[in-house]
């Protein structure tokens, strides 16, 4: 399937999916004022990739800052890589923060409890 | 005698001030103020934990005013913006303050002090549970709006919401809202 890519704005942030290698990207800054419209494409794609997924899906999420409203459209974007994930394919989700940004890990935290995907903090070092 | 939103405003607007305005609340205003708040602390060479702090809490404000603001009526545009909020980021002391003001209607009230009371009494915890709560359950409105601007606010900045609604006739309040996020 053809692979997704959207370029970051200083309201929302840049977007790759690629299905031939199964990686998701989302990276940046996501807070414009309604999230629906921008993360419905990506939940499309994601519908459209859960039919035949690889046997594992890295999703790398690296996000400087997102707002409340972006905040449900990521769970949405995670609740159809749960859906991958239930199946017989492996989803791993990667959430960055930097160094020292308590509130992007405990976010990250919020949705690992949320989200039944094993995610992997990871602490990025200036 | 009624409220008055200019002197409120002309109050707020004095010590160090980073960005003061009164006017329309629009998505392209918002846009412009981040730009310029971030630039400005990038000037405090602000450190960058609580840079990322005053940003959030700044979007989460600003965003609030833009979903919850009312259109004021034909009689008051004479004076007010269809959409009028006013915003005020200052640095007091050890901490930078973001008010904000806009005008709700009186039946609103109620609502918006018990929905702020409520949060105002929750612990870390409490706030992180409720947070994940509507997180989970509560759809976006058509506007994008999501119920959770509050309590990320008041998670965020681990301090108190000051408001106080003055009575400005019979139909408006004007509600002011003070967010505190500490620098040490």
């Amino acid at each position: 399937m053809e692979a997704l890519s959207i370029e970051g704005t200083a309201k929302t942030p840049s977007v790759k999916f690629d299905g031939q290698e199964g990686v998701i990207e989302i990276k940046g800054r996501s807070i414009p004022e309604n999230s629906i419209e921008f993360y419905k494409p990506l939940v499309e794609w994601l519908e459209e990739y859960s039919s035949t997924p690889l046997d594992l899906t890295q999703v790398n999420v690296q996000l400087e800052y997102f707002n409340t409203s972006s905040s449900k459209c990521i769970l949405d974007v995670f609740k159809k890589l749960e859906a991958i994930h239930k199946g017989k394919s492996e989803v791993i989700i990667n959430w960055y923060y930097e160094e020292d940004d308590e509130d992007m890990l405990e976010a990250g935290e919020d949705y690992e409890s949320i989200i039944r995907v094993p995610f992997k903090m990871i602490e990025i070092v200036e | 005698m009624s409220f008055d939103v200019n002197e409120y405003y002309s109050k707020l607007n004095g010590g160090d001030v980073l960005m003061a305005f009164k006017g329309n609340i629009s998505s392209e205003l918002i846009s412009n103020v981040l730009e310029v708040v971030e630039s400005r602390m990038d000037d405090f060479s602000e450190h960058s934990k609580i840079r990322k702090k005053v940003y959030n809490v700044l979007v989460e404000s600003l965003q609030n005013l833009y979903h919850h603001i009312e259109t004021l009526p034909e009689e008051m545009h004479k004076e007010f913006d269809s959409k009028f909020g006013i915003l005020v980021v200052s640095r007091v002391e050890d901490k930078y303050k973001i008010s904000t003001g806009n005008f709700i209607t009186q039946d609103k009230v109620d609502i918006l002090k018990n929905k702020i009371d409520k949060i105002n009494s929750m612990g870390k915890e409490e706030l992180k549970d409720m947070y994940k709560f509507i997180l989970n359950h509560q759809r976006l409105s058509e506007k994008g709006g999501g119920g959770l601007g509050l309590v990320d606010i008041a998670r965020k900045t681990g301090n108190q919401l000051d408001y106080t609604f003055e009575k400005f006739d019979n139909t408006y309040y004007f509600f002011n809202l003070d967010v505190y996020i500490d620098i040490a």
